[in-house]
């Protein structure tokens, strides 16, 4: 099995994709819109970078496809569902540590702004 | 709009847009739904179109990463199987190749002149001899005759002394007529041509020069042209400079002069020696010139009943020209190396086959877990080329290793550098014949075991269905590979037993101990008979007086190394007839050169220092010549015509090989240096020295300069060599054409036990049940051994049979280089067979053993 950490650092795409699936699984089209709205429409993925991103998670194990749908009167039949998995989680977590020492570092030395 | 997104996303692998197309065509709509504006759809275009290039380019990268680690971890799981994969495809296309190369370089490629098609050597043909030089007469008239021709010259080879900076040099080159060098329609690089003036006897020295000479002698002085040099002690003037790559009529030629024909030149219709360069005028066939020559042959015959009695014309394509030997070596080469390739295939056919076995299971394991077909196809694909590649790349590097050692094989008589470089368009045939086969045998049968996944795939013993099919075309592609090997491996030794055939011939001479060099003294200054002997006899007494020094003597020219000076022979009262029924070689010698040869002096005496001009013409002549005109009678005191003069026989010595260990050689006549008349055979005045020391002979040589030098400082030394290195030089190209054809003989052998090998291999591990289930039955392992063992050489007997036929075959197409070798020579096709044998055997071996270890519990246990 892979190690959480090996497949650090992540893509900022990969990153933004696994964040988007924290909370539900999702399809495609939904992930964008996620991403979208979580970063005040800053990050906009574009259709090709996103089933590639989501190609390369699935080969990685940090997603998966959801065998089971949503209602049927809200799915759209074209789609597919992607879940994140056990390893996705604790990648994104040792993602989000490995920025956070980044910051961490920044602010000791004064660049970072915010609350410090 | 939508159709043109779609139309793009093409760009995209095919299993990637499989799986996300549909939604990425949902997405496009949104976003173009979204675009409000011309001008913004026109961002949108911009935007997606890098954003799919991209992507794509990504997409393609990520799938050939991951096809190369899947490449990386088979290579590393069955290292042994892509090592020989390497091996077989690198062998295949490199010999091939290089090969190829040569051989097109030598025979196919056009040679470096103006529409070479056109260009056609002309030859007179005599009873006896195929190829004559042209007389300058016939040569005249044949000019005069014929209308089939733009343009006809006649040069003849030569050489001068030339005295400049350094060390007095022997140069070769050529003298042409004025016609020559235009109609083979190169331009100088700097200057101009000979002018018909020129080349008028009398007219003032000219000479044209090569690049190199140029170079060497010259500087590469841009204002070469009316600069003089010193040829022969005559001054020439430069009148120009021909290209780098312009050999005429050879790659030694290192200038050119005007021929300068004089009126005595055509007196004599049966004085042989020009060579004669035509251009046929368009339109007019090489048939129709042929038959236009007869004609003008068959007048001249009516019109000099004597001298051109039988004589005809010959017109061959100048790229025709070389030898019969030549020729045939090359194609045996390259047909050696066509099979080489050929087994090569057949061998990396079988090793796919085998290997798509092994892992026709994996295919459907991974077919099954949703791995598209296109997915496994681009895989097997990737795969297939990164072998044909590497191997490929590995096939540069031995071609490019084989192609100096094969340019050696390229006669010096041909007007081209001898340097071929790596062919592109052969190189390039190999690879994709190889890469044909990776795919053809790789890919198919992977593809089929893709398509019966999903049904029989999990199923245990699916897998075997279609095994015994497979398996019979791996025996066919075995049985081909012995087949050609055996051809190979056949005709490799006839051309061995030949060699040694040839080797074993007794030359007429003692080779060992000798050491010969050329002083080849010039005209006008050695004009005289008398101031050529003072030259030989300072020389000879300085020689004869180094220490260790047996015996030292001048002839006219050694034998193996100038095979001409034939004359006609005539009894008395008989006339001259110039065929090969009468001719004699001839050679004016010093004292002492039989003894210094070692030939034997059979009866009489040899020439000597008494045999003045004054004093009556003598001759030693060979047995030969004895057995030709005097069977059973003593020679001694008969007389005959010969080089234009009456001789007296007085001595007989043994026969020598002049024309060469492989050919046969007319009898010898040996004249009093002496004798030679004043201005007349001038061309066979002694020039080659021979010195026969008991001590090392290569110590002789700084000596012996320095005697030369004191008798002339002019001097240049040329062609100095060991007569034993000249008798080697006899059979140096073909036995190093031998050592080719062996590798490739020994290549062959080698992949053709590979495949027998893996065949065997692959069926063992195949019926290990079984071979476990016979055991368990009480088989004895001499019963398993001798099982596996017969297959083997069955296959291996089904190849032998008709590759003896096809070797026999061979053998008949290389007669003539077989030097009296029977084409069906029992001993060689015995140790063929043999070996076959022992290869199979070898091959067989280890999967044998393997059988042996099959464990009778463990296979049961496991059904």
């Amino acid at each position: 099995m892979t190690e959480p950490g090996a497949l650090s650092p992540l893509q900022p795409a990969a990153f933004h994709i696994l964040l988007a699936l924290a909370d539900g699984d999702r399809h495609g089209y939904a992930v964008i819109q996620e991403v979208e709205a979580r970063t005040g429409g800053k990050v906009r993925l574009s259709a090709g970078t996103l089933y590639r991103s989501i190609q390369r998670l699935l080969e990685q194990g940090l997603i998966a496809e959801v065998k089971e749908r949503p209602l049927p009167e809200l799915d759209d039949e074209r789609r597919r569902y992607y879940r994140i998995t056990p390893l996705g989680i604790a990648t994104a977590r040792a993602e989000a540590r490995r920025l956070a020492q980044l910051v961490d570092m920044a602010r000791a030395r004064g660049l970072a702004p915010g609350r410090a | 709009m939508m159709r043109l997104y779609r139309a793009l996303l093409t760009v995209y692998p095919a299993s990637f847009r499989r799986q996300y197309g549909a939604e990425m065509l949902g997405i496009f709509a949104r976003r173009r739904r979204e675009a409000a504006g011309p001008l913004a759809v026109v961002g949108l275009w911009a935007a997606t179109l890098g954003e799919v290039l991209g992507n794509a380019a990504a997409v393609h990268w990520d799938l050939l990463r991951q096809d190369l680690r899947y490449t990386a971890r088979g290579v590393r799981r069955a290292p042994g199987f892509a090592a020989t994969v390497l091996l077989v495809v690198a062998l295949g296309i490199g010999a091939n190749t290089a090969a190829f190369t040569v051989t097109d370089f030598v025979l196919v490629r056009p040679l470096p002149f103006q529409e070479p098609e056109r260009l056609v050597k002309l030859w007179e043909s005599r009873p006896g001899y195929e190829w004559m030089e042209p007389s300058p007469a016939n040569y005249r008239d044949w000019k005069r005759m014929s209308s089939a021709f733009e343009s006809m010259g006649a040069f003849t080879g030569t050489s001068v002394n030339l005295v400049g900076h350094g060390d007095p040099v022997r140069l070769a080159g050529a003298e042409v007529t004025a016609e020559v060098l235009p109609l083979l329609g190169v331009r100088p690089l700097l200057g101009r041509f000979f002018t018909a003036a020129e080349d008028r006897p009398g007219s003032g020295g000219t000479v044209l020069l090569s690049y190199r000479l140029w170079q060497d002698e010259l500087g590469g002085d841009a204002h070469a042209l009316g600069r003089r040099v010193t040829l022969d002690g005559a001054p020439f003037v430069v009148i120009g400079v021909m290209p780098r790559d312009f050999h005429f009529p050879d790659t030694r030629a290192r200038f050119w002069m005007p021929a300068r024909l004089r009126d005595q030149d055509f007196l004599d219709r049966n004085d042989n020696w020009l060579e004669v360069v035509a251009k046929r005028k368009r339109g007019i066939s090489l048939a129709a010139a042929r038959a236009e020559m007869t004609v003008v042959a068959a007048r001249l015959e009516r019109q000099y009943p004597k001298e051109d009695a039988r004589t005809g014309a010959l017109v061959i394509g100048l790229r025709e020209e070389l030898s019969q030997q030549s020729r045939l070596l090359l194609l045996a080469l390259s047909g050696a190396a066509l099979c080489v390739l050929l087994i090569a295939c057949a061998n990396l056919a079988g090793l796919l086959l085998a290997r798509a076995l092994a892992r026709r299971q994996e295919l459907e394991v991974r077919a099954a877990l949703g791995a598209g077909r296109e997915r496994l196809l681009r895989q097997l694909l990737t795969e297939s080329l990164v072998l044909a590649m590497l191997g490929g790349a590995l096939g540069i590097l031995v071609a490019g290793a084989a192609v100096p050692l094969l340019a050696r094989l390229s006669p010096a008589s041909l007007p081209i550098a001898q340097a071929p470089a790596i062919d592109l368009r052969v190189l390039l045939f190999a690879v994709l014949l190889t890469a044909a086969t990776g795919i053809g045998f790789g890919l198919v049968p992977a593809l089929r075991a893709c398509r019966e996944a999903g049904f029989a795939a999990l199923r245990e013993g699916g897998a075997r269905g279609g095994g015994g099919r497979r398996e019979r075309l791996r025996a066919a592609l075995v049985m081909v590979e012995v087949t050609a090997s055996v051809v190979l491996l056949i005709s490799s030794g006839l051309l061995i037993r030949a060699l040694w055939r040839l080797q074993a011939t007794d030359p007429g001479f003692r080779a060992q101990g000798v050491l010969t060099l050329r002083t080849a003294l010039p005209t006008p200054k050695y004009a005289s008979t008398a101031r050529r002997a003072a030259f030989y006899q300072h020389v000879l007494t300085g020689a004869r007086a180094l220490p260790g020094v047996q015996g030292a003597a001048y002839a006219s020219f050694l034998p193996m190394v100038h095979s001409g000076g034939i004359f006609p022979v005539a009894l008395e009262g008989q006339p001259l007839q110039r065929e090969a029924a009468t001719a004699a070689s001839l050679r004016f010698v010093t004292p002492g050169y039989f003894a210094a040869m070692g030939i034997p002096l059979r009866r009489g005496r040899e020439v000597n220092e008494a045999d003045a001009r004054e004093r009556p013409a003598v001759a030693v002549v060979s047995d030969s010549f004895v057995r030709r005109y005097w069977p059973d009678q003593d020679p001694l005191g008969r007389h005959f015509q010969f080089a234009f003069g009456e001789r007296t026989v007085v001595g007989v010595v043994g026969d020598v090989r002049v024309r060469g260990l492989d050919r046969s050689s007319e009898p010898q006549v040996y004249l009093p240096y002496l004798q030679v008349p004043d201005g007349a055979l001038a061309y066979y005045a002694p020039r080659d020295l021979v010195v026969r020391s008991a001590a090392s002979v290569e110590a002789l040589l700084p000596p012996l300069r320095q005697i030369i030098r004191e008798a002339d400082p002019e001097q240049p030394v040329s062609e100095v060599r060991t007569l034993a290195a000249i008798v080697a030089e006899q059979t140096a190209s073909r036995s190093l054409q031998l050592r080719v054809l062996g590798a490739f003989a020994a290549i062959a052998f080698l992949l053709a036990g590979i495949g027998i090998h893996g065949l065997l291999a692959c069926a063992v591990s195949q019926r290990a049940r079984e071979i476990g289930v016979r055991r368990a039955l009480g088989a004895q392992s001499a019963d398993i051994l001798t099982m596996v063992l017969r297959s083997g050489v069955l296959t291996a007997a089904i190849g032998l049979v008709p590759g003896l036929a096809l070797a026999y075959g061979a053998g008949r197409a290389m007669e003539a280089l077989l030097a009296g070798v029977e084409p069906g020579d029992a001993p060689t096709f015995a140790a063929a067979a043999a070996l076959c044998l022992l290869m199979t055997v070898s091959g067989s071996i280890v999967p044998a053993l393997r059988a042996l270890r099959v464990d009778p519990m463990t296979v049961v246990r496991t059904e």
